[in-house]
This record gives structure tokens, sequence and C-alpha cells, in this order.
């Protein structure tokens, strides 16, 4: 795995994606990481853009050229330890079901479980935040149990309510604020995913290791 | 030292030039969408680039002035005046406590414009969150109370470094940016092969820089939504994980239908990027108004190397011009 090279493609003349081939595992993300803290310190390159699996680097084209750039991600590549970042444990108290969670019951229908078995299943699993992206403190997580991927709704919601917790296909996730959305809402939680006046803005950290804990069930 | 809102027109926010430097954790760089019209229009009142100004869409709003300052705005006009006295776009005036800015609601540029963007002597001094005063709007932060600009709402100035002569000077103006695009003509803008390009079929390309696209009445601020003929893909390509988007960023959803990325994206998406417009030609996506054509044009990455240099010499003469008549600010070129 960590033998394979990225893909490195300009995404516009000011930014260089960077990307390992499907499909995403922890593994690869590590080594994502790795090239972002290296990448960070590089002159002229001005932010990093993580995805799954992938790194995009924003870069000031006055300051390194792009075939300079990519010449520098595949230096450091075979060099890169795909250590672990120092993740936190964070417990995340979800109220599941009911108002804070109206898709649970498709949910449970989709997968042939109870409301309760995929709740037990949902908390028991643990998961880690690959990445934030998308909304401000939106964390990409790995880990769904399989037997709990619900593809997404049809029809999008317009609102989703902030700190709704869902299920989009393989993926589990909290809106951190209201926002459009199509994932299946199975609860909620009380806890806020971003605040932009906080030292540390966003709760959740790539690395973190993430349990939900159900403080009630509605079903 | 304030201004007062006595009509925001459809929708106006406190900008400057972005927040960035927070793409890690999903916050969106924001800012003005033509960072050119507002790097001028600040230049203009002696302010640095990086003031905050107004952002205004479509016209049709009202200005008060509760100090003597002065004032410069830049993109479309909307036939704006100052108290009955016109002001062009990219002209810098005196204006008095009491006077009023009006747009009105139809363009009257040459080519005419979408968004107008207003410089104030000293910016809009809201308190910078996470290093901008932009409003993020999506998020609910920055600018003012984190929302759009309402009636009645008074907006704190910062302090100008203008003297007073400097203040009252008469008017003066410097040249508008050239979009290169005739009266009449669609909005063209330059692009790149983006990383999913090849996933694409051969006609998608063809159409792509062929046809004229229209900007759609849903575009807004995160994105420019363009209608035209359905974009099609390979057979068997995959869904790709999700990645880093930028501004400019032409991703294809499933309709086909192309959307090219602004300022208030989402920081990462997951639908196939066929082509990303050049950094030089995004104020000009700001600019176009909904329901026009829009053209795009394949270049290498030279071409938009030169573009971007032809937009850093276009600022670097208008900053000569400024330090010339010893007009104070930021003269750097940048």
């Amino acid at each position: 795995m960590s033998a394979t090279e990225p893909r490195l493609h300009p995404l516009g003349d000011a930014a260089l994606l960077c990307e390992l081939p499907a499909p995403a595992t922890l593994d690869a993300q590590r080594k994502i990481w790795a090239l972002g803290a290296q990448a960070a310190k590089w002159p002229g390159v001005l932010e990093l853009l993580p995805g799954m699996n992938n790194l995009t680097l924003s870069f000031d084209p006055a300051q390194i050229e792009r075939a300079a750039l990519e010449d520098k991600v595949r230096a450091i590549w075979p060099r890169l330890s795909a250590g672990a970042l120092a993740g936190r444990e964070i417990e995340i108290p979800v109220t599941y079901g009911g108002e804070d969670g109206p898709d649970l019951e498709h949910v449970a229908k989709h997968c042939g479980l109870t409301p309760h078995e995929v709740v037990r299943r949902h908390s028991q699993a643990q998961y880690v935040v690959y990445f934030l992206g998308f909304l401000p403190g939106f964390a990409f997580m790995g880990g769904l149990p399989a037997e709990l991927a619900t593809p997404r709704r049809s029809e999008p919601r317009v609102a989703v309510p902030a700190r709704s917790v869902g299920i989009g296909g393989e993926q589990t996730g909290i809106y951190p604020l209201v926002s459009p959305g199509g994932w299946q809402l199975i609860g909620r939680t009380t806890l806020e995913l971003f605040d932009p006046q906080a030292e540390s803005p966003t709760l959740l950290r790539p690395g973190d290791r993430v349990r939900f804990v159900a403080t009630s069930v509605v079903a | 030292m304030s201004v007062f809102i006595v009509k925001p027109g459809l929708l106006a926010s406190v900008q400057d030039l972005g927040r960035y430097g927070h793409r890690q954790l999903g916050i969106c760089p924001g800012g003005a969408l033509d960072t050119l019209a507002l790097a001028v229009a600040n230049r203009l009142v002696g302010n640095d680039d990086s003031a905050a100004g107004l952002e205004l869409t479509l016209g049709a709003c009202e200005i008060r002035f509760e100090n003597d300052t002065r004032i410069a705005l830049a993109g479309e006009a909307f036939g704006a005046t100052v108290d009955g006295a016109p002001l062009a776009p990219c002209w810098s005036v005196p204006v008095h406590a009491g006077q009023t800015l009006r747009l009105g609601g139809a363009p009257t540029g040459v080519r005419p414009g979408l968004r107008t963007w207003l410089a104030v002597a000293g910016g809009i001094d809201v308190p910078p969150i996470l290093g901008s005063r932009s409003t993020d709007l999506k998020a609910g932060f920055g600018g003012l109370e984190g929302r759009a600009l309402r009636k009645g709402d008074r907006l704190p100035i910062g302090t100008s470094r203008l003297d007073e002569s400097q203040r009252k000077r008469k008017s003066f103006g410097v040249r508008a940016p050239d979009a290169g695009d005739a009266p009449g003509e669609p909005t063209t803008l330059r692009a790149l092969p983006g990383p999913e390009a090849e996933q694409f079929l051969q006609a998608a390309h063809k159409l792509l820089y062929a046809e004229p696209w229209r900007i759609t009445p849903q575009s807004n601020r995160m994105g420019s939504r363009l209608a035209g003929p359905e974009l099609k893909r390979r057979k068997g390509s995959t869904d790709m994980l999700s990645a880093g988007v930028v501004p400019g960023t032409v991703q294809v959803p499933p309709s086909g239908q192309p959307i090219i990325l602004m300022g208030d994206a989402q920081t990462t998406g997951g639908y196939p990027r066929i082509a990303v417009v050049i950094r030089a030609d995004l104020w000009k996506l700001a600019q176009a108004p909904l329901g026009s054509p829009l053209r795009l044009v394949e270049v290498d990455e030279q071409s938009a190397h030169d573009a971007w240099n032809a937009r850093q010499r276009y600022l670097a003469q208008v900053a000569q011009g400024l330090a010339l008549m010893n007009w104070p600010g930021e003269h750097d070129g940048n």
C-alpha cells in the first residue's frame, strides 16, 4: 500500500492534487496526514485541502512552480512514515430516533434490523476522523459497520438541523450547521461541532477516535 | 465613524480578500468574489487591499454615510449617485456626513454586471474572526453578526490613513480592469483541464468549450450553475472519493449541467471536476449577470500564468498612478 505513489494533477493554476487510488483505507489516510504535515512547512504552500485518500495543496506559483512542488511530493513520498496522529478519544452523546432522528426507522428497515439494534451497532463501533471538509467542522469518518450502510435520501432535505447525526452510504457523520443534506438522520447530539470564536474552532480533528453514546432512543 | 444601511438590495455583505488558512477545517475562503474590484476600490480610498468593504448584489440599495469620509465603487455601478451626483466605478470621491449613496435597479455598465464593491476610507471595522472580516453566510460568522446586511444596520468604520486634505481632495479615478470581452459578447473564462477531465466523453469536452452556456438564476456565492447541453461521462466511470475543490472548479453533477464553484463553495466535493477556471478570470464570473451567456476556453498553464501576471501588472499600474499623486496606501503592486 505505502509503496503506491500518489497521482499528481493540477487543480487550476494554483493548486495540486495528490491522490491515492481507491479504496480509502486508514493506512492510506495516514500517509495523507504525513504528507500534509510535511507540505505545510514548504515555502509557497499556502493551504492544505485534505480529502478521502487525497490531499490538495494550494500554492503561490510566484513562490514555487508546480513542477518543483511535484518534485518535492515525489521525493518525500517514499520517506513518509504513516505515523498515526495523536488523536483523542471523543464521546458524542446522541439522542437517537424520534424528532432528532426521523430516519432511524427507515435505516432499520433498510438494514433488516430493529431500530434499537441499529443504535446498538452504531454506538458500539469506533470511528476515526479521516479529515474535515465540506462544511466547517464536518468530519469524514471511517468505521461505520458495513451492515448499517444505507443509501442517501432520493430527495435531499432543504435544511438538516445542526448537530444531526446521519448515515450516507457507507459513511456516518454529524452536520455542524443547518445545511441542505441527503443523509439519513438517525439522531442528534448536544455538542457544538464548530465554534469560530474558540481557540480550536472544531470539536473534531483528523486522527480523533470517536464513539457515539446513546443518551436516549425513541423507537 | 459609521455607515448606515438604508436599503441593502438583494444581498449585501461585509467582505475582504477572504479567510485563508483554515480550509483543512472545512472553512471556505469566502471573501469578495471579485478581489480585483475590492483591491482597486480600497486603494482609491487609501486603504490596504485587505480592508473590508461591502459586496452589493443587483444594485437597488441605499447607504448613508454618517461621517465625512471618502468612498469608491468598483464593479457594476447600477447608475450610482451620491445625493444625485453620478458616481462612476473606479472613482474616488469625498462624501459628507449625511450623504447617501444610491444604486439603481438596472446595470449601466458597457458590459452589464451583477455586483458592486464599495470601499470606505478606513474600511468596515467589524471584528476579524479567524483572520478575516468576511461574512461566511453559510456558517453564520464573520462580517456583521455572520449574516447579510439588513435595513437599519450600522457598520463601524476604521481609522483612515487619509489626512484632512487628502480626504477632501477632489474626485479622481483610475482605469477599470479590462474583461477583454466586447459588449454583447459572452463572458469568456479561460480554464485548465480538471483532475477528472478524462472521465468525460470526447463529445463532452467539445461541448464544454464550444457551446455558449447560460448562467442560471440558481447561482449564488457558492457557485454559478450553468445551463446547456448535457456533459456525459464515459461508461464505467467510477464515483470519486471526496476531494478538495477551489473557487473556479468546474464540477459536473449527474445532471450533466456544470457548476463553477465560487468563494463560498464547500471545501471538498464529490462530483467529477472537468475543468478549473484560471484565477485571473474568476472576477469576470463574479460580475457576469444571471441569465447571461458564458463561454469557456481551454488554455495551458503558461497562458494561466501570463494572465495572472497581466492582472498583477494592472494592479501595479494602479499603484504607480496613485503613488505619482502622492496618494497614501499599499502600493507594492501585489
